[in-house]
């Protein structure tokens, strides 16, 4: 199947341009949850921390647990996508755009949370570093320091590579739009016209903007494994825990990407753009990350098993056989036990395996977040300080309002944008195009290695 | 005022046969004009103006964020010093982690300025664009083109395979406000 350039436009345009009830409905439930967290978060305010369960000794719970999900779950977009960039995959045309706007989104949503965990969190601008008139600097040896800077670099990073390929499709939009939608895109697209000197510094951009954003997205999530390994607590004190952490969060980013393109492509109706290949491609890199997580997870136990500190084992003990063994064993199964044979089995390996598969690492990696967190600090050193953990409604609330905030920003970026490069599709078509026919099974296996063109060859 | 007249064509082939042929009609490179939907890299008018300093301006802007990360963390321990028990007060390994982020961020933002400055964006005026790009036309044209050349030129445009030729008037064409088209001659 080979488009014109004119249908792939009118394509991924359509989403912009027709709205159905269903949007407006799944707009409605996603914003009552939103509210709903909105409402949690402004009584937690008011009435102060203690209506979330956290108290001595677990003072990290569910907020943290979800700043370090949500910052995991952010490494799908910016980092993959400048993975495949540079690397020349022509499949990842499609996929790019989904993946990036998952990077922007659930950073801005995990960055949230530690503000959510402040008791005052009207003082939260005291991270900033600038010349108050009370003399307060940050600690820039402080782990929470860097996770500032860290996260705001690789948000505005992120914010800058998914937007500059946008501007000329926003420019596509600018010349099919009518009234008030035509006058909004007129201002996004910038002025954008598609000479060849703009479009090679937007290639040369995205190049370099590349190259920058790959260190800086294993940097952030190492950051957000030193807020937990810069402190001697059982479990946490690990040289291992910053590639484990960033490991994790490209598993789990990988898994968000597969849920939102299948979301995508059911809801949008882009079934001849994002393919069954596009999914067999990243259920292969789930089942890698999988294997890799296998394998930290178990370089990571038998370490602190053969140590046999005390301290530790105590921690150990209450994940393997205690109270938090259900969660551990669960986790084992939605990260290993559930995704291996389904990614492992290329029949099992369609557009509904790999979401299953997903879904149970989405789930899987929430629960080993939680694990890293919690029990370490409800089993800190002598038994008398030890103590428990439990949710209340106010933490459950936000969390959920989190998950149905993710939805619906992606909806409304949905409307808003082409959620497919168009342009970037269009060079995919126009390079099948002047490809050279393969004469033989080798060139044929070279093109398709090569990833030639997303809708001509591709499935 | 910039006035123009320019060619709508079908594929890259034959917007490069017009490049090649407006550039024999003795078209200085400066007045000819070359607007797609999307890069045309293996062709070479889609190489036009390649040369750019943005790798080196973001390697400087890197250097000027690493040396303000390196500054602000170490300047701020000197002059706020807390006690550190017994360790150095302006520590090399976690101020490396500060320089590092602000490094990267003086990259990127370099590069971003460096993208809108030489692609001049944003600019709403008025300039010769055409909606019909974003149909997948290439638009090949000459600007400011001296009126006895006129007719060479458009008979050059139309040769190439031009599916229309146009003419670009800012007195009747608001360029990038599509609402207003250009004349069909």
């Amino acid at each position: 199947m080979e488009k014109s350039p004119k249908q792939i436009t009118d394509d991924l345009l359509r989403p912009l341009f027709q709205t159905s009830t269903r949007f407006f409905v799944a707009v409605a439930l996603l914003g009552a949850l939103v509210l709903a967290a909105f409402a949690a978060f402004f009584y937690q305010a008011y009435t102060g921390i203690g209506v979330a369960g956290i108290r001595w000794p677990v003072f990290w719970g569910f907020y943290i647990t979800n700043f370090v999900f949500w910052i995991g779950i952010s490494h799908a977009g910016t980092l993959i996508s400048a993975i495949l960039r540079l690397a020349n995959a022509t499949w990842r045309r499609p996929v790019t755009r989904c993946a990036e706007v998952i990077t922007v989104f659930a950073l801005s949503i995990g960055a949230l949370f530690p503000v959510i965990h402040l008791g005052r969190p009207w003082l939260a601008f005291w991270l900033i570093p600038y010349p108050s008139e009370r003399t307060i600097w940050p600690n820039f040896r402080s782990p929470l320091v860097w996770d500032f800077f860290a996260i705001n670099t690789y948000l505005i990073g992120s914010v800058a590579f998914l937007t500059l390929p946008i501007i000329p499709d926003w420019a596509t939009v600018r010349d099919k739009a009518e009234g008030w939608r035509k006058r909004i895109y007129t201002i996004l697209a910038l002025g954008w016209r598609g000479t060849p000197k703009q479009w090679h510094r937007l290639e040369s951009a995205m190049h370099i903007m590349a190259i920058a954003i790959i260190p800086v997205a294993v940097s952030v999530h190492s950051i957000v494994s030193w807020d937990f390994a810069m402190a001697n607590v059982p479990m946490w004190h690990s040289t291992i825990f910053a590639p484990y952490f960033v490991a994790g969060a490209i598993f789990s980013g990988i898994a968000g990407l597969i849920i939102a393109m299948a979301f995508l492509r059911k809801f949008l109706h882009l079934e001849e753009y994002l393919r069954p290949i596009h999914f067999e491609n990243l259920g292969k890199l789930l089942l890698m990350m999988s294997l890799l997580w296998v394998y930290f997870v178990f370089s990571e136990r038998l370490t602190t098993w053969y140590g046999n500190k005390p301290s530790e084992m105590a921690v150990f003990w209450s994940t393997q056989s205690g109270t938090y063994a259900p969660l551990f064993w669960t986790m084992v199964f939605c990260n290993f036990l559930l995704p291996f044979p389904i990614l492992a089995i290329k029949r099992l390996r369609t557009i509904t395996g790999t979401v299953i598969a997903s879904l149970g690492v989405v789930v899987g990696m929430w629960l080993e977040r939680f694990l890293i967190i919690v029990p370490s600090l409800a089993r800190k050193f002598l038994p008398y300080s030890w103590g428990s953990y439990s949710p209340t409604w106010v933490e459950i609330t936000i969390t959920v309002g989190t998950f149905a905030g993710m939805a619906l920003l992606y909806l409304l970026f949905s409307k808003a944008v082409p959620i497919i490069s168009i342009w970037e599709l269009k060079v995919g078509q126009h390079k099948v195009s002047e490809a050279p026919a393969p004469s033989s099974a080798a060139g044929s296996s070279l093109g398709a290695a090569s990833g030639h063109g997303q809708l001509a060859t591709d499935g | 005022m910039l006035k123009a007249i320019y060619g709508l064509y079908p594929d890259p082939d034959s917007a490069q046969r017009a490049v090649d042929a407006l550039r024999d009609a003795g078209i200085e490179p400066r007045d000819l004009a070359i607007m797609s939907s999307e890069p045309f890299e293996e062709y070479e008018f889609g190489r036009i103006d390649h040369r750019t300093p943005m790798p080196w301006l973001a390697v400087l802007g890197g250097l000027l964020g690493g040396v303000t990360g390196f500054m602000l963390s170490s300047l701020t321990q000197k002059l706020y010093p807390l006690p550190t028990g017994g360790m150095p007060i302006m520590p090399f390994w976690s101020n490396g982690i500060v320089t590092y982020e602000l490094t990267m961020l003086g990259a990127i933002l370099a590069t971003l300025l460096t993208l809108l400055s030489t692609t001049r964006l944003p600019d709403w005026r008025g300039r010769l664009y055409d909606p019909e790009i974003s149909e997948g036309r290439i638009l090949v044209g000459v600007v400011n083109p001296a009126e006895e050349s006129r007719v060479k030129v458009e008979r050059r445009l139309r040769e190439a395979g031009a599916l229309q030729v146009k003419d670009f008037d800012p007195a009747s064409n608001a360029g990038l406000n599509p609402e207003t088209e250009g004349r069909s001659s």
